[in-house]
């Protein structure tokens, strides 16, 4: 055997070697943070890392109960204005700790918040409806609590439109027209 | 002969002394009884109503001698039995069964007095069914119309001209008549059974002394003291016959226009003319700006609205003021009214919208009651429509100059039906501002009086038209108020007031600014 086949004979060993170890040491650690996001359990032992949060307004009744009142809260933070919006609506839709009083029905969620185009698409659960207490006042408050949250913190979205259970509705309690998207009233934040 | 008198005892004395006073209050008041009038080929008799809850009662027991039916009660259930078909009520429920169907009632029957109560509505669904007789309920003016008979409608509108009189009569379903003299009086025939009419009150005027019905199909016009003779044209609008009727001065008391002179009607005899005279009305362009109103009481069957703490639902407050003003318009005004449900039932929004449009009405007013979230705040408030991209839609309601077929150009309007408003929003404003005038030194008001709001049922109304909203239900007092009497009455003053103000302001308003 010539010194010239031992050095190729070696080089593949060192090449073999080396495969060997990328496999076996270093592709579990490039595939790890994949796993620990589809398993959770697999990284309860590390510390979880602390909500990312933004400062949104919220809006409530009113003392007078004729309009709107803008609070700010901090809500978690959306990666796109689609989650962003979601993330607002999901704090507004809470139940109000007192004196602040909500003009969201009691029990109602958001299903989906969609954003293109400069338009919110806010598809929020029927309890909307079925847990509204009436009146033409409610009715325009509940609609611009909704309209306010997200245009004031979205400066992007210029029209929000209202869906219920995922489709287009005439109205919440009969009176005003949600078949298309409502723009921005200053006249209903005080 | 001796003659002894009995001492009263304090008893009697008391019981004689309330019943002097239930006598005076019920006298003073001045309100007859409540009842249906109805209309047969046999007949013409008064059906007592009851009102409870604001609903209007009519005794089974009354019913059932009147259509012969044989009523039995067992085991909780009311079964009613016509030619071999039953009804099947159950006083605890709002829903009888009709012959095999099942029917709701706005309310659920009443037992008083031993006498079971049920709603005046059980009587054109359930009887009518079961009888298989023509039965035709007309609620606003209490008849009930039993068989194949032609009752049209009738309203009436009166104006003044500059020298004359012109008297409107609107017949719907479409209905002849004839017209004759007989002294001083002008008699109008309907070739009808009988008439189901409101003939407004009217001040003595110097062409017209008073309207009155002198027999079931005939009214006569008692003439004023400057008439001399008259001329009439009727023309077909829509599924109506309206007759115009113009009362005319002697020529010599006529100013010189240069108008032909119109010969004196022969007395007794008709005086229809063959043709439409020169100054009358044309078709499509009435001289009063206001002759049909619609009013739309919100909300309905299982959409009862806004609820008060105290059992008032916005519902049936709102078709209790759309009454009270619908026969004040009639009554005052002598305007065509038509109410988008008379009943406790649901009307999908746009089918109210469409009661205006279809109707060709000059002005609707949809009536509400509010809520809110602090149950401390009152007030009514008029709302105007608003929407989204106005500035847009009214770019669009400037006349677009396109070419057409064959060479030219022509201009056209390009609207959206959901749109329709906006053509009005300017007019729907005055109206809502002549009814905060009204209503401001009557009732409260609230903070946002007079405001705009994208509003679904006015959004394509093709007429001005405003929502009102009477009050807060959620406010305790207010809803004690409102359930009252005296505030829908005092409301529907304020409506027929405002209306009457539009009206002026329409006619004084220039054609372009209209």
């Amino acid at each position: 055997m010539t010194s010239r086949r031992l050095l190729l004979v070696g080089g593949v060993a060192v090449l073999v070697l080396l495969v060997g170890w990328v496999l076996v040491l270093m592709l579990p650690g490039w595939i790890a943070p994949r796993q620990s996001s589809a398993a959770p359990a697999t990284i309860t032992a590390e510390p979880a890392a602390p909500e990312r949060k933004i400062k949104a307004r919220l809006f409530f009744v009113a003392a007078d109960g004729s309009g709107l009142t803008g609070v700010e809260r901090e809500v978690t933070y959306g990666a796109d204005p689609s989650a962003q919006a979601r993330a607002i609506l999901e704090a507004q839709f809470a139940p109000a700790e007192p004196p602040a009083v909500t003009a969201i029905p009691a029990g109602t969620t958001v299903r989906g918040a969609f954003v293109a185009n400069g338009e919110a698409y806010i598809d929020v659960s029927t309890d909307i409806v079925t847990g509204h207490p009436g009146g033409s006042l409610n009715e325009q408050l509940t609609v611009y609590t909704i309209v306010a949250a997200v245009l004031s913190n979205l400066p992007a979205v210029t029209g929000v439109q209202i869906l219920v259970d995922g489709k287009e509705v005439d109205t919440l309690a009969g009176h005003v027209d949600l078949r298309q998207p409502l723009v921005k009233n200053p006249a209903w934040v005080q | 002969m001796t003659v002894r008198h009995r001492a009263l005892s304090p008893v009697r004395l008391a019981a004689i002394g309330l019943t002097l006073v239930v006598s005076l209050v019920t006298g003073l008041s001045g309100q007859a009884p409540l009842s249906l009038t109805l209309l047969s080929r046999d007949s013409r008799r008064s059906i007592p109503l009851t009102v409870i809850n604001e609903q209007e009662m009519v005794a089974l027991d009354e019913l059932a001698s009147i259509f012969q039916l044989s009523v039995r009660e067992e085991a909780g259930a009311v079964t009613v039995t016509s030619r071999g078909r039953t009804v099947v009520l159950n006083p605890e429920q709002t829903i009888a069964s009709v012959a095999g169907r099942m029917i709701s009632l706005p309310t659920r029957p009443v037992r008083q007095g031993g006498r079971l109560l049920v709603p005046v509505d059980f009587i054109s669904r359930a009887i009518g069914p079961i009888t298989e007789s023509r039965v035709d309920l007309r609620r606003a003016s209490r008849l009930l119309i039993v068989g194949d008979l032609k009752v049209p409608r009738l309203t009436l509108v009166t104006e003044p001209l500059t020298n004359g009189h012109r008297l409107t009569i609107d017949a719907a379903p479409q209905t002849g008549s004839t017209i004759s003299r007989d002294a001083d009086h002008l008699m109008i025939r309907f070739e009808a059974d009988a008439l189901d009419v409101a003939i407004p009150a009217l001040p003595p005027q110097p062409f017209v002394q008073a309207i009155r019905r002198v027999d079931a199909v005939t009214l006569a016009i008692d003439l004023g003291p400057r008439f001399s003779s008259y001329r009439s044209s009727t023309q077909s609008v829509d599924a109506s016959t309206r007759l115009t009727l113009e009362l005319l001065p002697a020529p010599a008391d006529a100013p010189a226009t240069g108008a032909p002179e119109v010969p004196a009607a022969t007395p007794g005899a008709p005086a229809i003319t063959a043709a439409p005279p020169v100054d009358l009305p044309t078709f499509g362009q009435p001289t009063v700006p206001i002759r049909t109103v619609t009013l739309d009481p919100g909300h309905g069957g299982a959409d009862a609205g806004a609820r008060g703490a105290g059992g008032l639902t916005e519902k049936s407050l709102t078709l209790a003021v759309a009454r009270r003003a619908k026969a004040a318009l009639e009554a005052r005004l002598g305007l065509r009214v038509l109410l988008t449900r008379d009943d406790d039932r649901e009307v999908p929004i746009d089918a109210r919208t469409a009661v205006a449009n279809n109707n060709k009405s000059d002005l609707l007013i949809s009536l509400h009651a509010n809520a809110s979230f602090r149950p401390e705040t009152a007030g009514a408030a008029i709302l105007v429509a608003q929407f989204p991209d106005e500035g847009l839609a009214r770019e669009l309601l400037e006349p677009h100059r396109v070419p057409v077929f064959g060479g030219g150009l022509r201009d056209i309007e390009l609207v959206l039906w959901n749109q329709a408003q906006i053509r009005y929003v300017d007019q729907s404003a005055v109206f809502g501002d002549a009814l905060l005038q009204q209503l401001q030194p009557r009732i409260p008001l609230h903070a946002r009086a007079l405001d705009r709001v994208p509003l679904r049922v006015l959004a394509s109304a093709n007429m001005p038209a405003v929502l009102v909203e009477l009050g807060f239900l959620s406010n305790s007092e207010q809803e004690a108020r409102m359930g009252g009497g005296e505030f829908q009455g005092t409301v529907a003053s304020a409506i027929v007031d405002a209306v009457l103000a539009f009206r002026e302001y329409l006619r004084r308003a220039p054609e372009g600014e209209r």
